[in-house]
């Protein structure tokens, strides 16, 4: 396969980027999208020239390090998959592809197509755990018991990656889904009940402070979510908040 | 040569750990905060340490390479987590948890370790479900288990095929309250590139940020490893693109002992290679072994035409079938340990069984258990004449329920559909036993230089079980470390902050700048991928599933060849001030350079087979491991001596005074 790859460069935070134009030969099918990008690294190289940087770990789906803007869509065209896991079979020979980050106001760019999402983790540090002390003994933990239904959801909430994917799709930028998903997985679970109010009202604090948007109720996150996060999870949030501000 | 002291407490095994943390001695809560503690790596055992020793009350630095603590490697471990509780009242105990790891591990690991890592085992669960981990459930709303290979009780606890990232956002959520609190401060995009030694101990590390290429110094009273395995070595491995030795490695060159680097676990089901461009390999969890069955054509014709494409597994009639480990292993049958099927596969397939285009893969099929559970299913749902479709159904949507997220993964990779053709699977390198020697403490052979997790060498012996990587992860960081660390920590209650500006910093400094000069100026012209992709070459063929005297001492060779080439000839464009991922690369292949070379000199001296290294030399007549407890029940343990070739062995005598040593069966 041939293509053409436009791909964003751009030297640091503050230095203005650019679309540059790779062709590339060869590709096969079976090539996973990020080994393309290999391939043409390993050209670069060759030559001499700065690789293109990108974030990439476990190239599994799951580490959510992969944060591609591809022809418009975070993590190209396929659905429920990180880029890493979007093989080279969902283009066509000729076909040209835009490269880009992620865009947000609270992603800025490090360089080329990496962006930094510490925003996600100063949201979890303001109040996304349990605050059970790690050493020492706890009870048994069947003297906990779980509604199964209620278990199942709150893990589906706590498969989110953190890829950021959600704020990429969204044209506000908002992170609710990012957020929300969370706030619902400790929400659903008795653990997670004693510290609801306190909690939701801290994260939805950092989230705003990041300088994320509104929700924009379009659902476009669900859509790009490679996990598939349900919407669902935003409106749990939206009545947590609710109630824990009429408790003020 | 001398005799390494493990420092295992003295007494009956049971008391060992509750009579140590008894006369251990302990720092007080306010001297706590006048000590500072280095942690390398925020995975199961690093984030889980980290977070302990900082609500403990120290000042906790934490750095990974990672942009978030949340991306470490553990993230992608699936199937599960052992511990010993018992609720399935199937006859499961601390003691046969630790026989079972013991004997996993073909009589390789240290009684004590492994007794201790059992007896935390329970607390683990209560530990996690505390923290809100979302495990799986049954309908009475308590926790599921499940079994794995190796075993004959169902003590697995498991999140779908996701447990490592469950457990991890668990150790994560606990690192950031203490992040919240302040007491543990992160360093991300950071990668630790030297350790700092003081009159003898480790008293900090040259770290390199990674966005503005600016080398750092850290001090700290202590320095915890937990970087992780060293599988990257062979270039293919299911580990993270960015998983690295370097940590380690550094630690080992100032002075701590590397231990058993050739065991290496090759994990059964793997999703095979598809050719040249290939990144990585992908896991298929260990637990799909509960309900799949792993087969190849019993007929070399068969499997030619599979390969060349004229037949389909489908169309094979069951006698036509040979499930080789059902009919070696009757006992154990598909859940036999990881090594004893990643060698089964192999020799079917060096035979000419193999499928795929390769010839590198064998069959892990689904059909029997998707009608299995559809009858069953069908039977519950009160439906008592099923029609043969209904069942089918019923039976995939159970699978999809318990599998689905792994299959979907398959289909992704493989374009083909696994409920309807069964899946593909190869071994392929997936963890390493081997790591940095550490005593009873989990402290290495540098005073203040603590190795957890998988970078060390301590609980798997020879081969580790499924679901036991986690286990001991998670053991180390919240239950052991935290403990251990604080009996060394108590004489430096007076030591006062490390200042970072005395010539020990200035020195290490200066070699990490010199060595990064190097390998920006080498101004070759291959990359720095080319050098992998062959080193990784090197130690699959060579020191691989199966390894020989003659080619390990071809790979010595070969290895330290290359090595003296890609210091020469290896190309680093860009600047070293900036992100540049092509630097990153080359420091840590040049550190799996050298460790690979250390990895062939310990898998020639080991004229045994055992666990994951099998020696063709040594086996039986029906071509098991054949383990020579005479002469090898030691750990070798290696000293850095300017080279690897110069590497001095020390050794461990294993004592065994609660197991019986004997031929590892599971026919």
């Amino acid at each position: 396969m041939k293509l053409n790859l436009k791909i964003w460069r751009q030297e640091n935070a503050t230095a203005k980027g650019k679309i540059v134009d790779y062709p590339v030969d060869g590709i096969d099918g079976d090539m996973s999208f990020l080994e393309m990008l290999d391939i043409l690294n390993e050209q670069l190289v060759e030559k001499g020239e700065d690789t293109i940087q990108f974030d990439h770990d476990c190239r599994e789906g799951i580490c959510g390090s992969c944060s591609l803007q591809i022809n418009g869509e975070p993590h190209g065209p396929d659905k429920l998959i990180a880029t890493c896991q979007l093989h080279m079979r969902s283009f066509k020979d000729g076909d040209t592809i835009y490269i880009e980050p992620f865009r947000a106001k609270a992603f800025p760019v490090i360089k080329d197509l990496i962006v930094d999402r510490t925003a996600f983790d100063r949201i979890q540090q303001a109040w996304g755990y349990v605050s059970v002390n790690t050493s020492g003994n706890t009870v048994d933990a069947n003297t906990i018991p779980v509604e199964k239904e209620k278990a199942d959801e709150s893990f589906n909430a706590a498969t989110c990656i953190g890829c950021g994917a959600c704020v990429a799709a969204c044209k506000n930028a908002s992170a609710m889904l990012f957020t929300s998903a969370k706030v619902s997985q400790y929400a659903l679970l008795p653990q997670g009940r004693v510290e609801a109010t306190e909690r939701v009202k801290a994260m939805v604090r950092q989230m705003d402070e990041e300088g994320f948007g509104n929700c924009s109720n379009t659902g476009a996150c669900e859509i790009e979510c490679p996990k598939g996060i349900s919407l669902e999870n935003i409106a749990r949030m939206n009545r947590e908040y609710l109630a824990a501000s009429t408790k003020g | 040569m001398s005799v390494l002291d493990s420092k295992i407490p003295k007494g009956p095994l049971k008391e060992k750990w509750t009579n140590h943390k008894n006369n251990i001695n302990l720092v007080n809560p306010a001297n706590k905060r006048n000590i500072d503690v280095i942690v390398i790596g925020t995975g199961l055992a690093g984030g889980s340490a980290a977070a302990t020793l900082a609500e403990l009350g120290y000042n906790v630095k934490t750095f990974c390479y990672q942009d978030s603590p949340r991306r470490a490697h553990s993230i992608a471990a699936q199937g599960g987590i052992n511990a010993s509780k018992n609720y399935q009242g199937d006859g499961d105990s601390d003691y046969r948890l630790f026989y079972d790891t013991i004997k996993g591990g073909d009589y390789r690991s240290r009684e004590g370790n492994v007794y201790r890592l059992a007896e935390v085992s329970g607390n683990i669960i209560d530990q996690c479900v505390a923290q809100g981990v979302p495990f799986a459930r049954e309908y009475g709303g308590y926790l599921d288990n499940r079994s794995f290979g190796g075993v004959l009780v169902s003590r697995t606890f498991y999140a779908k095929g996701q447990t490592g990232q469950q457990l991890l956002l668990g150790a994560y959520s606990a690192m950031n309250r203490q992040i919240n609190r302040g007491k543990i401060k992160p360093y991300n995009r950071h990668e630790m590139m030297d350790l700092v030694l003081i009159d003898g101990k480790a008293r900090g590390i040259i770290a390199r940020n990674m966005i503005t290429g600016e080398i750092e110094r850290h001090s700290a009273h202590a320095v915890v490893l937990a970087s992780g395995g060293y599988g990257n070595v062979f270039f293919l491995s299911t580990n993270a693109m960015g998983s690295n030795v370097t940590a380690a490695w550094r630690a080992h060159r100032r002075g701590a002992y590397f231990a058993n680097p050739c065991y290496t676990q090759i994990h059964p089901t793997c999703i095979p290679v598809s050719g040249d461009h290939q990144s990585k390999l992908t896991l298929m969890s260990e637990s799909l072994r509960n309900d799949g069955r792993i087969w190849v054509p019993k007929k070399k014709e068969d499997a030619k035409a599979i390969r060349e494409g004229k037949k389909k597994p489908t169309q094979l009639a069951e006698e036509d079938r040979d499930y080789y480990l059902e009919r070696r292993y009757p006992a154990f049958g598909n859940l036999v340990p990881r090594d004893v099927a990643s060698r089964a596969a192999k020799e079917r397939c060096d035979a000419g069984f193999g499928v795929n285009k390769t010839g590198q893969a064998v069959y892990l099929d689904f059909a029997s258990a998707i009608e299995r559970y559809g009858k069953e299913k069908a039977f519950t749902s009160g439906n008592k004449n099923a029609s043969k479709e209904e069942i089918i159904k019923l039976g995939k949507e159970v699978v999809a329920s318990k599998y689905g997220n792994l299959f979907d993964m398959y289909q992704k990779i493989v374009d083909q559909n696994p409920y309807e053709t069964p899946m593909m699977i190869y071994p392929a390198v997936h963890y390493t036993m081997g790591g940095l020697w550490v005593d009873y403490n989990l402290q290495t052979t540098i005073p203040g230089c603590y190795a957890a997790g998988e970078a060390n060498f301590s609980d798997h012996g020879a081969n580790r079980l499924g679901a036991s990587a986690l286990m001991q992860g998670l053991a180390d960081g919240y239950f052991v470390l935290p403990y251990t660390i604080g009996n060394y920590l108590s004489d430096d209650i007076r030591t006062g902050a490390i200042s970072t500006d005395s010539p020990e910093f200035e020195e290490t400094e200066k070699a990490v700048k010199e060595r990064m000069d190097k390998l920006m100026n080498a101004n070759g012209n291959k990359s720095v991928d080319s050098y992998h992709k062959e080193l990784g070459l090197i130690m699959w063929n060579k020191c691989g599933m199966a390894r020989n005297a003659e080619g390990l001492k071809e790979a010595i060779e070969e290895i330290a060849a290359l090595r003296e080439d890609f210091w020469k000839n290896v190309k680093v464009p860009g600047t070293a001030n900036s992100k540049n991922a092509e630097l990153e690369k080359a420091g840590r292949v040049a550190d799996f350079l050298e460790l690979g070379e250390l990895f062939a000199k310990d898998a020639l001296h080991r004229n045994e087979s055992c666990g994951g290294h099998f020696r063709e030399e040594y086996q039986t007549e029906d071509g098991e491991a054949l383990r020579d407890d005479e002469n090898f029940k030691y750990v070798a343990a290696w000293e850095h001596k300017g080279k690897p070739s110069d590497a001095v062995l020390h050794k461990e005598d294993l004592v065994f005074e609660n197991i019986e040593l004997k031929t590892r069966s599971y026919k």
